[in-house]
Parts: C-alpha cells; sequence; structure tokens
C-alpha cells in the first residue's frame, strides 16, 4: 500500500494541470493513465510527435508545456495503469502488468475525461466503420493514415480530423453530416454568447473552409444511414440525401456523434449523477471547484462535463488550487487571484458551448434507431429484443439488463447505456427525471480472478 | 475475403519488432499499439463474436472491447491496450474464449 | 374485478411474490403483483439460480422436508413456468458438490448432512469423497481442496431468465404487474378485506393480501400485526466473462450459468441495508475460486455484485396468517428459487385453506416465541 496527498485519475490536460499545480507547491501526486503515455487523447502521443509533424495544429502542440511540466519528482507517473476500483475512503486499487496495486491519499481528482458518444445505425459494428477519434489516435500515436475514408456524423471532431486528413494529404473521399437546418437555426439563439469565443469560431470556420477548398464532396441533413461489407471487405455506405437514396463505397467509414462524460468511476463510487438535457449525457454533480458529495474527491476536465481541452486544463487547476488552499499550501490571496484569473477565462471558453451542443445535436434517428440495429454490441442485442422488454412492462434501467442482458458485456455497458436510455425514455411514457443513472460497480475494467485473488488486503 | 490494409504508413519508423500475426511473421514499429499494428497489416476482422459476427477494432482507447484478440495464448485481450513486442503470437478470437490456461507463479 | 378492486394483492414482485401469484392466477383466483423500484434492494437481482438440497434443514427437521418437497417439484414446475412463458430457464438438476480447503469444515458439515439424511428419510443422500478422489473425477480441481461432498439431487437454474419467465408466466395468466408501486399503508376493513394505499395516494381494496416485499416487508407487517423480525444479509458474488467451455462442476459457490459466465458467491455479512461490494470479499471470492480451480486464474471478472439476503431470526422460512387482520398473509424466506416449485402450487392451497392445504404450522412466526 502507497501513501500519497493526491492521486490523479487520467493524464490529460485536467490531470496533468491538476498534478503539476500541486506538485509544485509541495504536494505528492500519485499520477495514473490506463494509455500507454500521457496527453489523454487530445495531446495523445504529443511527445512523439513532437518534432516531426505539423498536420495536427498549434493547439495539439501546445500539449508539450503541459507534458513538460509533470516531469517533477513529486510526480509519480505510472501508465498503462488501469484504475478499476476508488472506494469513499480514498483507496484506489489499480492494475500494472498484471498486478493490482492499492494506493491512499487525501485527495483524489478524478480526470477520466470522455468516450465517443455511441452512434449506433445498422451495420455499425462491421470491421471497416471505425470511429473518428479511434482515426485521430492512429495517426498521432502510430502514423497510420486512412486510405480512403468516407466520415459520418455531426459535431467539431468531424471537421478537425477531415482537416487533419487533409494536412496529411489522404483527405476524406466525403462528409456524410446529420446536422440539418433546423439545427443550425436552433443554434443561432445561442450564437451571440458563443461570440465571446471568437478565437474557436474563427478556428471552426477555418476548419470547413479548408474542407471547402479541398473539394471534399458534403452531403448535410442526411438520414437513413446504414453500412454493408461487399465481399471484397469494402464498406457500401447507404443514406438518404435530399429525399434520394444514396451509396459510397469505401475501405474506412469513420463516425462521430460527439463525446460524452466517462462516469464509471464517478458512478461507482457514490457520486450524484445529474442528466444533463442539453450534452444528453450524465455528468457528476460538482461545485464550482470540483468537489464532490464525497469528502476529499474532486473531479475535473471533460468527465464532468464536456467543454472541450482548454477548459479541462483549468478545471484541473481549479481543483488543485482548492486542494491546495485546504492543506495550507497556498494563502487565500493567492487562493482568490488565481481562481479569479482562470474563472474569467472559463467563462470565455464555456461561452461557446451550448451553441455548438445545439448546432451539432444528436439526430433521433441516433436516439431511437430502427429496431434492427445492434445496441448492445457484445451480447449482440438489437434494439428490437429491448422493445419486447419494455413491452413486457420492463421500466427501470436495472431491470432491462437484468431480463435482456444489455450491458452485461465485457465493455460494461459503455457502447449501450446511452441509446438504450434513450429508447427506454421514448418508448415508455417516462420523465428523464425517473430513469437514474445506471450504477456501476468494481471493477469498472475487467480484471481476472488470479490477479484479484493475490491482492494483499492489509 | 482477406481485405488489405485500410491504412497507409506514413510515418517511418527505426525501431521494428517481429511477431506472427493470424498465422504470418510480420514487422511493427516498436512502441506501436497491437491493434494498430494489425491495422497497418490487414483490413480484416479481428475476431468472430460468439454467433459468428466479424468485428474489428473500433475506438482505439479501450472502451468497445472489440480489438479483442488471442496474445500468447491469452484469450479475449484489448490489443488497442497493449504495445508489440517481439515474438508475439497473435490470433483471432473467435467466439467464446476457453476456460484458459493456469496462470504461473 | 377492477384495476382498484383486485381480489388477492401481492405485494413486492420477486421469486417469492411472482411464484405464488403464478400458483393462485391457476386456481382461478384474480392476482395483482404491486412491485417496488428498479433501484430497491431487490434480493432477487441477486439470486444465484441454485434448486439446492444439501445442508438444509439439518437442525430444522421440517425444512429438511420441505426443501426435499420442493426440489422434487420443480421439473413440472419447470415445464409448467416453459409452457406459459415460452421460456426455458434452463433447468439442470444433475447434482452439485460444496468443496472444502478446511478438513475441520469438512468433517463438520458431513455431520450436518447425516443428520439432514435422518429428517428426510430416503430422501435426501450424498457421497464424500476425499481430495485425491475429487481430482480423479473432476481433473482440474485444486490441490488446496481436501474433499467434498455431493448430493445427486442438486441443481441450478438461469437465475435471471427464471425471474423473467415468472414475469411472463403471470401475464400470460392474466395477472397484473404494477412496477414502482409502493405500498405506504395497509389497514383491515371493517366488512373484511384491506384497504392499500399507494405512494401516489391511490387507495386499493382487496380481499387478500401477502406480503412478500422481502426486506421491504418489515412496515407493512408491522401494521398488520405480524410480529417477525426481517434482517438483511448481504453476500457478494464475482461474475465473470462468458466462457466457451464447460465447467465440470456445479457446486453453491461455484457455477456457471447456462449463457457461459461464471458465478462465485458464498459469503456474508452483517451490515444493514448496504449492498456495495467490499475489496475484502471480492478478493476471498477469487481466492475461493482459484484455490477450488486453477484454470480460473485467468478468467476475468466483469462485475462483483452485493445482494441483501432476506433474513428470518432463524433462516428459515416464515409461513404466516395473521390472527388480528384474517387474510392477510405474510412470506418470506431465503431460498425463493428452490422453494418456487412449492410457492406456486402447495400455498395456493394454503391460503385458501381447502382439503388439500398442506400443513405449514412448523413455520409460522409462532415459533420465534415473541
Amino acid at each position: 500500500m502507497t501513501n500519497y496527498d493526491i492521486i490523479i485519475i487520467g493524464a490529460g490536460p485536467a490531470g496533468m494541470s491538476a498534478a503539476s499545480v500541486a506538485a509544485y507547491a509541495g504536494l505528492d501526486v500519485l499520477l495514473l493513465d490506463e494509455q500507454p503515455d500521457v496527453g489523454g487523447k487530445v495531446y495523445r502521443n504529443v511527445k512523439q510527435n513532437d518534432s516531426k509533424q505539423n498536420w495536427f495544429g498549434s493547439d495539439y502542440s501546445s500539449g508539450m508545456h503541459l507534458v513538460n511540466a509533470i516531469n517533477c519528482n513529486r510526480i509519480t507517473k505510472y501508465f498503462r495503469a488501469t484504475v478499476w476500483r476508488v472506494e469513499k475512503n480514498k483507496r484506489v486499487i489499480w492494475s500494472h502488468n498484471g498486478e493490482s496495486k492499492i494506493s491512499t491519499a487525501s485527495n483524489i481528482v478524478l480526470a477520466t475525461g470522455a468516450q465517443e458518444r455511441p452512434f449506433p445505425f445498422p451495420g455499425w459494428t462491421l470491421p471497416g466503420v471505425m470511429t473518428v477519434g479511434s482515426a485521430q489516435i492512429l495517426m498521432k500515436s502510430s502514423g497510420i493514415f486512412p486510405k480512403e475514408a468516407v466520415l459520418v456524423g455531426s459535431g467539431p471532431l468531424l471537421y478537425l480530423v477531415a482537416t487533419q486528413m487533409i494536412d496529411a494529404n489522404c483527405p476524406p473521399k466525403a462528409l456524410i453530416e446529420t446536422q440539418t437546418l433546423r439545427m443550425m437555426m436552433n443554434s443561432l439563439i445561442h450564437l451571440p454568447l458563443a461570440l465571446l469565443n471568437m478565437k474557436s469560431l474563427i478556428k471552426g470556420f477555418m476548419f470547413i473552409h479548408k474542407i471547402k477548398s479541398a473539394g471534399v464532396p458534403r452531403y448535410k441533413s442526411v438520414s437513413s444511414l446504414e453500412a454493408r461489407l461487399n465481399n471484397k471487405g469494402l464498406i457500401e455506405f447507404l443514406f438518404s440525401h435530399k429525399g434520394i437514396k444514396k451509396s459510397l463505397k469505401t475501405k474506412l467509414l469513420l463516425i462521430h456523434q460527439g463525446v460524452i462524460p466517462s462516469t464509471e468511476i464517478s458512478r461507482s463510487v457514490g457520486i450524484d449523477h445529474s442528466w444533463n438535457t442539453s450534452q444528453l449525457s450524465f455528468q457528476p454533480i460538482i461545485d464550482k471547484w470540483g468537489k464532490t458529495n464525497i469528502d476529499g474527491i474532486y473531479i475535473a476536465g471533460d468527465c464532468a462535463g464536456i467543454n472541450g481541452s482548454a477548459s479541462a486544463s483549468l478545471y484541473g487547476k481549479l481543483a488543485a488550487i482548492k486542494i491546495l488552499y485546504n492543506t495550507e499550501k497556498i494563502n487565500f490571496y493567492v487562493y482568490k487571484m488565481q481562481s479569479l484569473s482562470i474563472r474569467i477565462n472559463l467563462f470565455f471558453i464555456n461561452s461557446i458551448r451550448l451553441f455548438l451542443d445545439t448546432l451539432y445535436a444528436v439526430p433521433e434517428e441516433v436516439l431511437f434507431p430502427s429496431d434492427d440495429t445492434t445496441v448492445c454490441r457484445c451480447e449482440e442485442i438489437t434494439v428490437g429484443q429491448i422493445k419486447l422488454g419494455l413491452n413486457e412492462g420492463i421500466r427501470g434501467v436495472r431491470q432491462l439488463k437484468t431480463s435482456i442482458r444489455s450491458g452485461m458485456g465485457l465493455c460494461q455497458g459503455r457502447m449501450c447505456d446511452a441509446i438504450v436510455r434513450s429508447i427506454m425514455l421514448h418508448n415508455t411514457s417516462q420523465e428523464h427525471t425517473t430513469i437514474l443513472a445506471p450504477k456501476t460497480r468494481s471493477p469498472i475494467k475487467p480484471i481476472t480472478l488470479g490477479e484479484m485473488s493475490k491482492i494483499k488486503k492489509d | 475475403m482477406k481485405p488489405d490494409s485500410r491504412f497507409n504508413t506514413l510515418v517511418k519508423s527505426t525501431k521494428d519488432v517481429n511477431f506472427t500475426l493470424f498465422g504470418e511473421v510480420v514487422t511493427a514499429p516498436k512502441g506501436s499499439t497491437l491493434a494498430a499494428a494489425i491495422l497497418s497489416h490487414s483490413g480484416d476482422a479481428f475476431r468472430q463474436t460468439e454467433t459468428g459476427a466479424l468485428r474489428s477494432a473500433f475506438c482505439m482507447m479501450g472502451v468497445c472491447f472489440e480489438c479483442l484478440v488471442e496474445v500468447n495464448g491469452n484469450p479475449n485481450t484489448q490489443s488497442c491496450m497493449i504495445l508489440v513486442e517481439d515474438k508475439m503470437v497473435v490470433k483471432r478470437q473467435v467466439g467464446l474464449r476457453q476456460i484458459g490456461i493456469c496462470e504461473n507463479d | 374485478m377492477t384495476d382498484n378492486q383486485p381480489e388477492i394483492t401481492i405485494v413486492g414482485g420477486g421469486v417469492v411474490g411472482l411464484s405464488i401469484a403464478v400458483g393462485l392466477l391457476q386456481s382461478g383466483h384474480k392476482v395483482i403483483v404491486l412491485d417496488g423500484k428498479d433501484n430497491d434492494a431487490r434480493a432477487s437481482f441477486g439470486n444465484f439460480g441454485l434448486v439446492w438440497g444439501q445442508g438444509k434443514g439439518w437442525d430444522f427437521a421440517p425444512y429438511a422436508k420441505l426443501t426435499a418437497d420442493a426440489i422434487d417439484a420443480w421439473q413440472n414446475f419447470s415445464d409448467n413456468l416453459n409452457e406459459l412463458s415460452g421460456l426455458d430457464v434452463s433447468l439442470d438438476q444433475k447434482g452439485g458438490f460444496e468443496f472444502f480447503t478446511d478438513p475441520e469444515e469438512f468433517k463438520s458439515f458431513i455431520g450436518m448432512l447425516e443428520i439432514q439424511k435422518g429428517h428426510s428419510g430416503n430422501r435426501f443422500s450424498y457421497e464424500t469423497l476425499s481430495g485425491d478422489e475429487l481430482r480423479k473425477q473432476i481433473p482440474g480441481i485444486g490441490s488446496k481442496v481436501v474433499g467434498a461432498t455431493f448430493s445427486q439431487l442438486d441443481g441450478h437454474v438461469n437465475p435471471l431468465r427464471f425471474l423473467r419467465a415468472l414475469q411472463r408466466s403471470v401475464q400470460a395468466l392474466g395477472g397484473k404487474i404494477r412496477s414502482n408501486t409502493i405500498v405506504k399503508k395497509t389497514e383491515s376493513n371493517k366488512n373484511g378485506g384491506f384497504s392499500l394505499t399507494l405512494a401516489n395516494g391511490t387507495l386499493i381494496s382487496t380481499e387478500k393480501v401477502i406480503l412478500c416485499a422481502g426486506l421491504g416487508s418489515m412496515q407493512l407487517a408491522n401494521q398488520l400485526a405480524f410480529k417477525t423480525n426481517i434482517r438483511p444479509e448481504k453476500g457478494e458474488l464475482l461474475i465473470t466473462e462468458k466462457l466457451g467451455s464447460e465447467l465440470p462442476f456445479l457446486s453453491s459457490t461455484i457455477r456457471q450459468v447456462d449463457e457461459g459466465g461464471v458465478q462465485i458467491g458464498g459469503t456474508n455479512a452483517d451490515v444493514g441495508m448496504n449492498d456495495s461490494e467490499t475489496l475484502s470479499d471480492m478478493v476471498d471470492l477469487a481466492r475461493h475460486a482459484v484455490d477450488v480451480y486453477p484454470a480460473l486464474s485467468n478468467v476475468r471478472v466483469l462485475r462483483a455484485w452485493g445482494a441483501l439476503r432476506v433474513m428470518t431470526p432463524d433462516g428459515y422460512p416464515v409461513y404466516a396468517q395473521s390472527e388480528e387482520c384474517p387474510g392477510a398473509y405474510l412470506i418470506t424466506c431465503h431460498s425463493g428459487v428452490t422453494l418456487a416449485s412449492l410457492h406456486a402450487s402447495i400455498l395456493s392451497d394454503w391460503i385458501d385453506d381447502n382439503i388439500k392445504t398442506p400443513n405449514l404450522e412448523a413455520f409460522d412466526e409462532a415459533r420465534f416465541k415473541i
């Protein structure tokens, strides 16, 4: 058993910021991440890619300063370290090289980031269909680029990756967008506030401009999505555009419908969650410092609600500042002045959020897919099978899981919980406040019996 | 059907490892995740589900559990979460896993 | 019968309540089942699916006999459920083991089984195997196992499919299950029957009320003059990824569901209404699994669970009729799966008090001498 002042789970922008602020003010930090290196998703492999390519933009390379900041001997870092249990008394159980370890701290910061929102449609489970985020990871960490790809869906990441591909000379074959005119109209009311984050707005326009200049065909307002695999291993993607059925063949289909917070750990430890109606996801209930209803456990970054990496970094700092003030490592003046400037910054950065959430809203076809769509990928359960359960009177997510087995596979509900919930809300007359966040339990990632059996309990 | 890789390798590596992938000896850059190495060599499925459906890597970040392969006899291993190693033997995960080998102490 | 004036109201839609509903519906009664909320304690969600005899009732003969009857009746019950619901609960009654790594515990358990055999006559028998004999019979059993007992009538079902089959059967028989329905108050009416006040204010008027709400029964039981004290006892479970290979044994602590995942359980702890999984029990369960069958070492745990068993003061079932409020019944036990076959058959006769009514006096709450 090892002891620290703070354990930080996740070494993305939020985690790295929190770690560096805490360590420089004198606290001992344990920083854990299940990926092979720092960076989270946004700054993945930023170290390794430092000198080489300009394909990923200046935002990406700015991650280097954070990476350098955590090279401090008060920060003990472990990678390929999977946290599988967090307890209210701030004990963390984590797996590294096949061995589980127990660490304790006076404070914990959860900075587990986000995952892609599941985007089901018939055929989304086929080989050759991957997420847009996965392609970005491959480009950043393995230097491999799609030979030919069609991008489908909605959201800023769709355009970002499209431009990264264009810059690397493998432009997308087409951009097939589910965004409708209605969504654009609905978002206008949030545009005035969004103007406070002019930098991001301009960046967004430039991405779209680049995509247009590169001559990438765009199809907007599409529906009736379906993917098929032909006998040559190519994906045939079918969609409806302006009332006409179209189809495109491609080697790789990259899909995206925004991101949602990763709340497996926060739910497992008993933190309360609420439903965010504009982001259509659960998020932990925290105060303005990231403090939860559990003493000593804080949450920072996108795992508390989607606001992007710049925000995440600042929230990481806030959590660390609060902890430093509580432990008397910084005085009241520093505490107030530092946090004030951060909050001003956050106000401007976050002002674009509601605009983006509405502009890139999730289409109904994704929230309530057709009956033949696989929803639970692990257990191969379709929307139709779930509806059958609902017709038998099942009204709770826990009951649905135990009856139908959706969510009982290896991914532990990560790929299906979100859509099962929207199907349930749509098909039964329940308010979103009656269906609570699904409970998660440790191990929040699968662990072998052998590894579990060897843990020394004292 | 044995589709070619859906990806091009644009960054040349300086160090390589050799490992056996689906019966063939191939090379991959040291430091690459196994899933990335597989994707750079093959566009084929990584595994078959219980009902025989073909699946391949999907999220590349450890969330979806689709990139499961058998590594050195260990079934249901997420290939996106481990790095390639010299002399690794990688096979497809076909259907449900068997009960497994005894772990050596 | 209107929705708010059912003939018989069963409070609690777990395995106990639903099995009783099936029996009463098949005898021609009109029944509704009021079931609680999704995140209530719900012992049935954590059921292990055992249809188990060995070790039961060694110190309470009526229970040993009841269990033997229940096991006997299970095949018919399973066929009945299949016909009504279209679901096969995968009843497997090919015998089960209890494994021991402690020689003293082994010896002591054999003593208990001998006494149980005495109570049950020919209807219960068992074998003992030494560790070596066991390893010959089942290659792969770990070296730490010093011995096992085996009873050829023990078996199991798919626990969650069983629950679903019960729900479907009740509906197929014309019974109604109302979820998210909490009963706040029960009162006997002057001219017979009962008034139940729901949490949302609705009033239900019913001739008979049967309390099978497990840990949720306490408050209502007191209102109907029952005196049994029901308390929670936590049991933890580990559930693994699905295996394509068959586990070569069934035991009360390690068993494989027909879908392929292995369940490991058997702890108990007195911690009130807390159903959280603990690291300590998780490690103990993992050690037990790996000691009994080392090939399980690289099998992954997907989920750890805590479920609250419904325990009466002596751990044996309570079948009680209220003397003060005739027509009110309290039924509670923690072997709801094994006894389900009887709950769906002889218990209807008992509630009807007809010619076939079984003698369940031994299970009345009077035995607690409150």
